[in-house]
């Protein structure tokens, strides 16, 4: 090298204010990749594991008359720290009937709707997933659009269709057929879980759907299937990882449902949500509102990874 | 590639007038919107033929077939098959299999059931569909991957499978779209040949879809170069090549130099062409349909020139011209010459290394003369 001897330009100084505290948190251990995690892993403590763990703590209490309405976990007396847990809050949900059907019928509601929305659903994603290109944006839009309109409101709107002398029974009226009773009814309830729901349907269907390759119902066909027999042994099994999504995506929020059964069902209708509600409000018994939460989380978490399994294993092909 | 012996003169149907086409296409047209992609095609194809459609993209190749299966439907016109209109006939009922460009195997089903599910559809009973799934996982060297699922497999298997799943059914027709475009060239020589033989074996009737002319070339007993939607030229393999009907398939088909020229002498035996581009007259060893003073094409393969140094005589003081080599690409079977002739136009000229690094090769820029035969090149009118 001849140019050994010549002056070298130091690189252009950047500057980087936030250099002097990356290298002080480097000293303590914490990278950028570290504080990128945590973040997130900060917002599900504060937000979800310790609201968790205080709904678990109160579930382990009892009512009592006061402020707050539950006695103390822990008590001190005379420079001892008790701990009493009550666990007749968890004994009472299996031997008050009340709660068990209150479980199954949310589970059959949820379930029957679940299905129902998958009926409904299934053929519009299909379409949508089919249409051509510059349609397929537009239709999305519109099953996504009823979001902008608050949740509450289109649940109610509901009742003015279904009621005694609504939309519904004054059209029937037209060609001199009887009112139809529907709201307070578990008809009404499913009506409303559908429609509400059926978003959350087809977007995880439609996603699945569009992603499959058409060549491969083109060699369905060509091998001699017709139409219905290359749905059900193509396009069928291959939307399943999309049906799957799709129903936990209905079928678990459906199960807690409050707004809708109480808004469009009737004193019939019972479902986990509702009983949750009296309890806390009405009898104002906190510690046994807990423990149906925790109890109907257990009876959620629980579909969800049985589904979740299925998927993966799906997956894995 | 050469002809098999076996393929004689009588195993050449399309040459018999009488002979009675397996499949016909008749003045199909196919339009999307406003443009058209296959354009006014008729096209006879005989039985046990290798039929390989030939064509850039964008040339209505694959749309052809595709009307062939039944994806698409003719705008106009139509298709016939063993003497059946399929026009109007869906996909599932025809004859016909097809293996897709992409294979299209289905992902959540193995390799067997992948096989059988042609079989099954036709309601085969199940001790027949395994023998003839385990008879075609034999045909295609696959015995033991029956078990497994397509994304287990390597390119060159999986196309393995979409073959076998489209013969599963015998069928009269098998289309083949791309057959060989997603494998590496090595693969690709190899199951060029595999394919053939089973083709053969068979006696299935193929039409192959194909924009590689080489593959083409090897594949087919007669090939059609499409163009823009229509038919260019249909001939064998060696008709396509020394023959070309037109300069697109001239220019489309290996490598060509194509000079303009002028007609001089037209006479029933020979055709004098005057080429200011080559530098000389060409002398043309046939008649030619043509007029005095017509203006013409006329074009060469690189082969079928020659080099030297000194002016060779006895020429009709014609097919000889002067130029310098400029380039000269070395193939090792043979090196291809970059002359650039007086007019400033280049040739390309191929010379087979006969002899072992040969000490008196002709060099870059040496000057050269080029000749070549009375019928080595063809002309062409359009």
């Amino acid at each position: 090298m001849t140019t050994a001897h010549e002056p070298t330009i130091p690189p252009p100084r950047r500057l980087r204010p936030w250099n002097a505290v990356e290298r002080r948190l480097a000293k303590v251990g914490i990278s950028g990749r570290v504080l990128v995690l945590l973040a997130p892993a900060l917002w599900l403590l504060v937000f979800f594991l310790i609201p968790l763990a205080v709904v678990f703590g109160i579930s382990l209490t009892t009512k009592q008359f006061g402020r707050p309405p539950y006695s103390p976990l822990l008590t001190t007396e005379g420079g001892t720290v008790q701990l009493t847990l009550h666990l007749n809050n968890y004994i009472r949900l299996f031997t008050d009937n009340l709660y068990v059907a209150a479980y199954l019928s949310s589970i059959r509601i949820a379930a029957i709707a679940t299905i129902i929305t998958l009926l409904i659903g299934y053929p519009m994603a299909y379409a949508i997933a089919r249409s051509p290109d510059r349609w397929r944006n537009i239709l999305l839009m519109l099953v996504i659009l009823p979001f902008f309109t608050s949740f509450l409101l289109r649940v109610y709107a509901l009742t003015g269709f279904m009621r005694g002398n609504g939309v519904i029974n004054q059209f029937l009226g037209l060609f001199g057929m009887p009112p139809l009773v529907m709201m307070q009814t578990d008809f009404a309830v499913y009506v409303g879980i559908v429609y509400t729901y059926l978003p959350f349907m087809i977007l995880p269907l439609y996603t699945t759907l569009v992603k499959l390759d058409t060549s491969l119902f083109e060699a369905s066909a060509d091998l001699g299937a017709r139409p219905l027999r290359t749905f059900l042994s193509v396009t069928l099994p291959l939307s399943l990882p999309g049906i799957i999504a799709g129903s936990m995506l209905v079928f678990i929020p459906a199960i807690g449902e409050f707004v809708i059964p109480s808004l469009l069902g009737g004193p019939e209708t019972l479902m986990i949500g509702r009983v949750l509600w009296d309890e806390f409000f009405t009898n104002t018994n906190w510690p046994r509102a807990a423990a149906v939460a925790m109890a109907m989380l257990v009876v959620v978490v629980v579909p969800i990874m049985l589904l979740q399994r299925a998927q993966s294993t799906m997956v894995e092909k | 590639m050469a002809k098999k012996p076996q393929l004689a003169i009588d195993t050449r149907p399309w040459r018999d007038p009488a002979a009675k086409p397996f499949v016909r296409i008749k003045n199909v047209t196919k339009k999307f919107g406003d443009t058209i992609a296959v354009h006014d095609v008729s096209l006879d194809i005989y039985k046990s033929e290798l039929f390989c459609l030939l064509g850039g993209s964008g040339s209505g190749k694959s749309t052809l077939l595709r009307m062939l299966a039944g994806f698409e439907q003719p705008t106009s016109g139509t298709i016939e098959i063993d003497g059946q209109d399929m026009t109007q006939v869906p996909p599932y009922n025809r004859p016909i299999n097809m293996m897709f460009q992409s294979y299209a195997l289905f992902p959540h089903m193995n390799v067997e059931q992948n096989i059988a599910y042609g079989l099954k559809r036709d309601h085969m009973p199940k001790g027949e569909i395994s023998d003839r799934v385990a008879e075609l996982l034999a045909l295609v060297k696959l015995q033991d991957y029956g078990k497994r699922k397509p994304h287990q497999l390597s390119g060159g298997q999986r196309q393995r499978v979409a073959l076998a799943r489209a013969l599963a059914k015998r069928p009269k027709l098998l289309l083949l779209d791309e057959p060989l475009g997603a494998l590496d060239k090595k693969l690709r020589e190899e199951t060029q040949f595999e394919l053939v033989k089973i083709q053969e074996s068979l006696g299935v009737t193929f039409i192959v879809v194909t924009h590689d002319q080489e593959e083409a070339m090897t594949l087919a007993t007669r090939i059609g170069v499409m163009n823009q939607g229509e038919i260019a030229m249909i001939g064998e393999p060696t008709d396509i090549y020394e023959f070309p009907n037109s300069r697109f398939v001239a220019g489309f088909i290996g490598s060509a130099n194509m000079v303009e020229g002028v007609v001089t002498e037209d006479e029933p035996d020979h055709v004098r062409i005057r080429s200011a581009e080559l530098g000389c007259d060409i002398y043309v060893g046939h008649g030619v349909d043509c007029a005095p003073d017509q203006l013409l094409w006329w074009a060469i393969r690189p082969e079928k020139m020659h080099l030297s140094r000194e002016k060779p005589e006895g020429l009709n003081g014609a097919n000889v011209t002067r130029g310098i080599v400029e380039d000269i690409a070395y193939l090792g079977d043979m090196s291809v010459y970059q002359v650039v002739l007086d007019s400033g136009k280049h040739i390309r000229v191929s010379q087979t290394n006969s002899v072992r690094g040969n000490p008196d090769a002709i060099t870059w820029d040496e000057p050269v003369f080029v000749t070549w035969g009375d019928n080595a090149g063809s002309v062409l009118t359009v």
